[in-house]
Formats: C-alpha cells, structure tokens, sequence
C-alpha cells in the first residue's frame, strides 16, 4: 500500500500550472510562427542570392546541406571577391543607383527633420496667427498632408519639374521626398515637445537666452531622441519610395527601387541575380532595423498614446 | 503671398524663359526675403515666426501651388507627347471619366483593399497582446517583426511576388501544392490576385499597426488589469470589457492611419501585376501611374486625382466624424 506524501500539489495546483504551461507554449508558438513569417522571405533571398540554376528549381532551401553556395549572384552584380577587383558595368550602374538613393534619402531627412522640428517646436510653443488660421488650423494643414496620395501631386510636378529643368535631378527628388516626410516629422517632433516642460525655457530666458538661444542651447538636446526617431522613420521611407522615383526620373538620378522594379520586369529571370540586387537594396535596412530599432518603434508609437 | 502665387500661375501662363528655373530662385530669394524682413520689422515676435514659416513657405509652394496648378490641367486636353500642348477642354475629362469601367473598377477595389484593413488589424492586435505578455526574447520579436515595414516594397514584391510564389518552384507554391492545392497560380483567378496583393500589403504594414496598438497597452495601467482580475474576471472577459474600451482611441488612430497608407498603395501592384488580371488589382494610383506611362496623358490623369482626393477627404472626414465618439479616450 502505498503512502500518500504529505507534501504535494493540489489538484488546482496542477492544473493550474498545466495551464501556465500551455499558455506559454502557445505564445511562443504563435511568435515563433510569425517570426518565421516575416523573415523568411528575407532568408530565402539571401540564399538564392548563392543559388545556381538547378538548386533555384528544385527548391534548395539550406546552404551546404542541399547545395553548395556559389557567388554567381554576386558575381553578376560584380560584388564577389573575385570580381571585386575588375571593373564592372553592372557594379557602376549598381552604385551610382546607391548613391542617388542615398544622397536623396539622407538630404531630404536631413531638410524634413530641420524644418520640422523648427515648426514642431513653435507650434507647441507660440501663439500664431495667419488669416483665421489658428495654431490648431496650423498644424493641422501641416499633418494633413499625409492624406494628399502622391499621385494627386504626380503629375501637376511632372509638368512642373519639366518646366523648371528639376526633372530626372536628384534635387528634385529631395525637395519631394522632404514634403511627403514632414508631416510625419511634424506628428512626431510635436509629441516630443510636448514632454519636455516649459519651465526650462522660461529659466534660460530669465537667464538672458533670446527664444532661439534658449531653443538651440537647452531644448535641442533634450529632443534629440525624438530628432533621431524621425530622421530614421524618414530615411527609410525615402529610401524605399518608389512611385515618384519612377514617374520623375530616367537616366541619372533614379533610386535603387527604380533599378529593381526595371530588372523584375526583363523576364530573363536570372534568380540568383535579382536576388543578390534585392538584398543589397534591403540590408542597409535590416542593419539599420537592428541596431536602431528602438527609435523606429518610438517614432512609430508617438502619436498612438496621447 | 497670395500676390505672388498670381505672379507665378500668370507667368505659368505665357512661359517667357527657356526654362522657369529663374522662377524658382525668385521664389526661394522672396522666401528668404521674408523671414528676413519679419525679423527686422516685427523683432522678437518675429523671430518667433520664423520657427514656422520655413516650413510653411515650403509646404505651400511644394502644394498648394502643384494643387492649383494641377486644378487648370484637370481641364484641358494634354497629352505630352502630342505638339499642340495644353488645351481647355471644360469638363470633356470628367465626362470621359463616368464612363470610364476601368477607374471604377480601381474604385471598387479600393474599397476591398481598405476592408482587408480590418484582418490586418485584427492580427496586429493579437500580436502585440502576445508581445506585452511575459516572454523572453522581446528584443528579437521585436526586431524580426519589424523588418517587413523597413523593406522596401519593390524589393518585397519581387521576393514574394515573383520569387516565392512562383508558380512551379517557389516555396510557397510548394508549400501549398503540399497542402492539397493542385496547380497554385497565386494570380490566375480575379479574387485570388487581389487577395494575394492583399496579404503582400498586410505583411509589410502589419508590423507599423501591431507598433502602435503595443505603444497603447503599455500605456494601460497595471492596477486596471489587476483589479479586474482581482474582480474574477477571466483572460476573455478582461480582455473584451477593460483592454479593448480602453485601446479604442488607440485603435481608431492606427487604422485612420493605416487608411490613408492604404490609398496609397500602388508600389507592389504597379511591379507585381501591373493592376492585372483584367484590372483586378488595380488601384488608382497604380491606373492613373500607367495612364500616364502608355498614354502620357497628363490632363485626363490629373481629372481622375484630383476627383480621387475630393473622394478621400469626403471619406477620410466622414469616419473621423463618425469615429470621434470612440476616438476620445473614455473616463
């Protein structure tokens, strides 16, 4: 016969650890299995990038155990060590595409965080007036610009940028890029101010600091986090936007997304090099998704919790 | 200011220069013109302007003007390639719009791209109550379910559009000929392009909604839970009477957001199906972006935008005036 122990969980006691116990698996399950939904994709593009022509269609999925990785991707883009030294058309071409859609992303980030955070800051702090418009009526015409879709602007600035000689520049692509960001600087900027007291302005000027002094000296810094979350929010918008590189330019000043949209359409489906172009676009994202991830999800949940 | 917006739409009017870059720089040298002169005439309080009239100069030559501007060619004839150039043709644009099947067609898509919002949202919500749990790891979720947003859409639709659902060997098609669908053609039928359009979007902006709505349950406060677990009220009960009352102004702001985002979508439809099967796909800006690339037709594609915009505010201040009861945060 035997004893029954002293010490030992209750019914409830199990079940409730049972239940614990399933919650947690469940919870790890589903975010593992979204997890897998959003990287894969990111992975599987990375492997083609090493893919020859057999391994793509038999549907290799991991390197060295399914097949072996080969640079042919890379050497296409002439990216692989051993055309890294030759020169190559597709390479030129490749970076000159990477530094117009980085010069126009960062100095259109660089335009939108200056003017907005210089709006954003005086419309938390003074009173305006212009015609009826009120502070509200300000800043409202400012955000609501984010509604305006950008094929409405489309066109009026094709005519527009012909008119002027901007077309097909990357400065015209900038100051475009800088409209279509700003609003969001705008929204988040204005967040951000809106946390920091007045009480430190007021004590600067006491101290003799003119509205400006007191803005770039005391404010500025404190903001600074906020500055960053938006420059980045900016930055990958800009480095991914599409539609307008596409409709606004043609030979010199097109982006990097314009250069793969025109490779997807050649059906010639050279997988393994659309591959290695597809990542080479996105990894300055994942890089900048990993290291900075913190300001993106603060610059995303800024106007969320009022 | 409103003398110089006449200057320049007369000088639009009849072009005297090879180019209207002079224009420009008279434009930006009167800018700074003025902020210079509210500093010197209005001193302080001027200086005070000057925070915001950068901005402001900027935003309403970069829109207003292009707004007005195109108002004039939503009424004439302009087809680039055509010699004779701009001419008035009243309201022959609007009248070829209403019997135009294929931007009503756009329009009725829109309408089902907007209402997939509602699944999007619902996923985005169960994520990021699963994220706010207790779990380990949180940096790396949060980093991986991030990423679809950074990507660019181009980039994505030829990862997933062209690559992964490639009919005879990408792995989703795999993985759905193993599932027990025959021949998986993600663009063969009418409803099956637009719902995979749709999944492709929702992938990339899931991230954006499931960031907001995690940014509004942090902000509840821990006793509310509590208290009403306190209270007796079970994960269900909890969740239906006190977390979601209190994320619907939350909610409400992140998809009024991810609507006007919505409208805007053209990028992946534009490389992925270019609007196709027989326009199933389309969206407007993706059907006035090819208006212009095989027509140039400039005059009848700016009609159909800016008939578009009249359309997006009416809708847009429409829910916002019947969101506003919730959007308030509730005492």
């Amino acid at each position: 016969m035997s004893e029954t122990p002293i010490f030992r969980d209750g019914e409830a006691d199990r079940r409730y650890r049972m239940q614990w116990f399933a919650s947690r698996f469940a919870i790890y399950g589903i975010l593992a299995v979204w997890a897998v939904i959003c990287l894969f994709p990111i992975y599987w593009t990375a492997t083609t990038s090493f893919k020859m022509a057999p391994n793509v269609m038999q549907g290799h999925l991991v390197p060295w155990w399914d097949y072996q990785p080969k640079w042919l991707g890379w050497k296409s883009l002439g990216l692989s060590p051993d055309t890294i030294g030759a020169s190559s058309t597709v390479r030129d071409e490749f970076l000159k595409r990477f530094t117009n859609s980085a010069i126009t992303a960062l100095a259109s980030s660089t335009l939108a965080v200056g003017l907005g955070t210089l709006a954003a800051y005086g419309l938390s702090r003074f009173r305006y007036r212009f015609g009826p418009m009120r502070n509200d009526d300000i800043s409202f015409f400012f955000v609501s610009q984010l509604i305006l879709p950008p094929v409405v602007l489309a066109l009026p600035f094709l005519v527009l940028y012909k008119a002027l000689a901007l077309l097909d520049t990357r400065i015209g692509l900038i100051l475009l890029y800088t409209l279509t960001v700003l609003p969001i600087v705008i929204w988040i900027m204005k967040d951000q101010f809106a946390s920091i007291p007045t009480e430190l302005e007021e004590a600067a000027m006491v101290d003799g600091l003119g509205v400006w002094g007191a803005f770039l000296t005391i404010i500025l810094p404190i903001a600074l986090p906020g500055m960053v979350a938006a420059f980045i929010l900016s930055l990958v918008l800009t480095w991914n936007e599409y539609f307008f590189a596409a409709l606004l330019t043609s030979t010199h000043a097109n982006t990097l997304p314009v250069m793969v949209a025109s490779q997807t359409g050649s059906q010639g489906i050279n997988w393994w090099s659309m591959a290695a172009l597809s990542f080479a676009a996105i990894l300055p994202l994942i890089v900048i998704a990993a290291l900075l991830e913190r300001f993106i999800i603060r610059g995303m949940a800024a106007g969320a919790v009022k | 200011m409103a003398l110089v917006q006449v200057l320049q739409a007369t000088g639009a009017a009849d072009p005297g220069f090879s180019t209207w870059r002079p224009t420009l720089y008279a434009y930006c040298i009167w800018a700074s013109a003025l902020c210079w002169g509210q500093v010197l005439i209005r001193g302080e309080r001027g200086k005070r302007v000057l925070f915001v009239l950068p901005a402001a100069l900027f935003v309403i030559s970069l829109t207003v003007f292009p707004l007005i501007f195109g108002l004039a060619i939503a009424f004439s004839s302009w087809n680039l390639s055509n010699p004779d150039g701009r001419q008035f043709n009243g309201f022959a644009n609007a009248v070829q719009m209403w019997s135009d099947p294929f931007y009503w067609n756009a329009l009725t898509n829109m309408v089902w791209y907007t209402l997939a919002i509602l699944v999007e949202y619902a996923i985005a919500f169960g994520l990021a109550l699963l994220l706010n749990a207790q779990i380990r790891g949180r940096k790396f979720f949060r980093v991986a379910f991030l990423l679809p947003l950074m990507l660019s859409p181009v980039a994505v639709s030829w990862m997933i559009g062209k690559s992964m659902l490639e009919a005879r060997f990408g792995p989703l098609a795999r993985l759905a000929r193993w599932l027990g669908w025959e021949n998986p053609s993600f663009f063969g039928t009418l409803e099956m392009a637009r719902l995979t359009i749709m999944v492709m979007d929702a992938w990339t902006f899931i991230p954006f909604m499931m960031i907001m709505l995690l940014a509004g349950l942090q902000a509840i406060p821990k006793e509310l839970t509590e208290a009403s677990r306190v209270d007796g009220a079970t994960g269900w009960k909890s969740f239906w009477e006190i977390t979601f009352p209190l994320m619907l102004p939350v909610s409400i702001t992140a998809i009024l957001i991810r609507v006007i985002f919505k409208l805007k979508l053209a990028d992946i439809v534009i490389t992925v199906t270019s609007g196709g099967p027989g326009g199933a796909t389309d969206t407007v800006t993706s059907f006035i972006f090819r208006e212009y690339r095989d027509r140039s037709n400039v005059g009848y594609g700016t009609m159909l935008a800016m008939v578009y915009l009249v359309m997006i505010i009416v809708t847009m201040t429409a829910i916002m005036k019947l969101t506003a009861r919730w959007a308030r945060p509730q005492t």
